[in-house]
């Protein structure tokens, strides 16, 4: 067996188990919570009083505007500073779902907005309050022009995780640069790591291909056709 | 049973209705026809509240509403007012997500609780009234716009409002669709549903309304037995736009 191969099958078990404990839950977990946070800003800037917009627009131009490792920096290493002291898995998580909230609330918000008027107007002409409609009528059909970019940020998630490398985490990216420095074979070894970024994205990608075809069993919007 | 008193709806500085009042009778079946721009979608529109007036009284059987500039009119009530209507729109608006027996019982299901068996034994009732019962599982975008238009009045019927609110119900079909759609209307008519629809096809309102209503500039001009007003209308303004609706009519019939 080549020496490259050898070295690849043996830091295998290492770099699949801090995937498993680490970059798979910090992703699942952030980009959960991320989304939940996107939808609360997005229906606030939709629908808030005039305070809650300024305050969305002020947190999106916030996380959208600095680079990820700059909050993580921030989080990890500048909040002790004023007291506030976080294990490295949480400050991650934290980071990793305010950035994701904000990119998701902009999705959120252009995806509810482009459902057609006339949908809400049906939803209520039947008797729907406006939280029957959006649940009923509204987020589904705003859910489908959603996945795709959301898709887009879910992917570009799994491989942000590796930026938790930086303030400690020990994910996977850290496994190999751990690796590295015993063995001294870069190459090999963010090889290796790259190809299992890549074989998640690829699962995602997958998904993604599936639930859109699921989502789009019923055709597009409906336009007055005669 | 129904009235709208003194309805005014402003638009900004736009004045849209100024003032109009009319009565609609139960089992009658209104048109409101006029030019665009006239008023007659927004009065239609103020009627089951998807436009709040201005000003003026909204009356539906029991329940009525008093609107005032400047004061909010809470939204249970406005509910309340609307759950005592249907409407069917010009571009349908059926909900893309759900199949048209879907689309029927989402009303009945999600806004008054009934369970889904009981809602799907009327709503198939409904869809076999207008003619839909073998698309039942079809989603929208596979229906043609008549098919469509006779699935939304289905929908409309199904909580059994005490009128049937119709917006230009056959403006987007061609003529052979539209046919469809107004012989469904008529059946409901001679059973004695009350409707009021905004319309500019002379012969929907003609074949099924006995009551016409002819609003220009945000009033009323002229109002009364459709016969007359299509037929023998008393006022110029009334005369020049029913000419200018059967000269359309006429073309459209020699064009196709």
């Amino acid at each position: 067996m080549p020496h490259w191969l050898q070295l690849m099958l043996d830091s295998l078990p290492s770099l699949l188990w801090a995937a498993l404990i680490f970059t798979v839950p910090l992703t699942l977990l952030s980009f959960v919570l991320g989304l939940t946070v996107g939808l609360g800003a997005a229906l606030g800037r939709l629908f808030g009083p005039k305070p809650v917009v300024a305050l969305v627009r002020f947190y999106v131009w916030i996380f959208r505007g600095t680079p990820l490792l700059v909050q993580l920096f921030l989080i990890f290493y500048g909040l002790p500073s004023v007291g506030i002291l976080l294990d490295a898995f949480t400050a991650a998580l934290i980071g990793f779902t305010l950035n994701i909230g904000a990119y998701t609330s902009e999705i959120i918000r252009a995806a509810i907005g482009s459902v057609p008027k006339g949908q809400w107007e049906a939803a209520y002409s039947i008797g729907m309050t406006w939280s029957q409609a959006m649940r009923r009528t509204i987020l589904p059909q705003a859910g489908r022009v959603a996945v795709p970019p959301l898709s887009n940020t879910f992917i570009s998630l799994v491989k942000d995780t590796s930026l938790a490398a930086a303030i400690t985490v020990p994910e996977m990216f850290q496994a190999a640069q751990r690796i590295v420095a015993t063995t001294y074979e870069p190459l090999i070894l963010y090889v290796e790591a790259a190809i299992l970024y890549l074989a998640m994205s690829s699962v995602l990608s997958a998904l993604q291909t599936r639930l859109e075809g699921r989502l789009n069993r019923y055709g597009g919007f409906l336009e007055a056709r005669s | 049973m129904i009235g709208l008193a003194n309805i005014g709806k402003r638009f900004g500085d736009n004045l849209v209705l100024k003032g109009v009042t009319v009565a609609i009778a139960e089992g009658s079946v209104t048109a409101l026809v006029g030019p665009s721009g006239g008023g007659k979608s927004t009065l239609l529109r103020c009627i089951n509240l998807l436009e709040i007036p201005t000003s003026g009284t909204v009356r539906i059987g029991d329940e009525t509403l008093e609107f005032r500039p400047g004061v909010r009119v809470p939204t249970a009530d406005i509910r309340r007012l609307r759950l005592q209507t249907g409407m069917v729109f010009q571009n349908f608006q059926l909900f893309p997500h759900r199949t048209a027996i879907e689309n029927v019982m989402e009303g009945l299901v999600t806004v008054l609780g009934w369970s889904s068996q009981k809602a799907h034994e009327r709503a198939l009732a409904l869809l076999e009234k207008v003619g839909m019962a073998h698309k039942a599982d079809a989603w929208p975008a596979t229906l043609s716009g008549g098919q469509q238009q006779r699935v939304a009045i289905a929908r409309a019927l199904a909580p059994s409002p005490k009128v049937l609110l119709c917006d230009e119900p056959t403006s987007a079909l061609d003529p052979e669709l539209a046919q469809e759609v107004v012989d469904v209307l008529g059946q409901l008519a001679s059973e004695g549903t009350t409707m009021v629809m905004a319309t500019h096809d002379l012969r929907l309102a003609s074949k099924i309304a006995q009551e016409a209503v002819f609003l220009d500039a945000g009033v009323i001009v002229e109002q009364g037995p459709s016969a007359t007003l299509f037929g023998n209308p008393e006022r110029e303004r009334t005369k020049r736009f029913i000419a200018t609706l059967k000269q359309e009519a006429a073309d459209k019939e020699a064009g196709a």
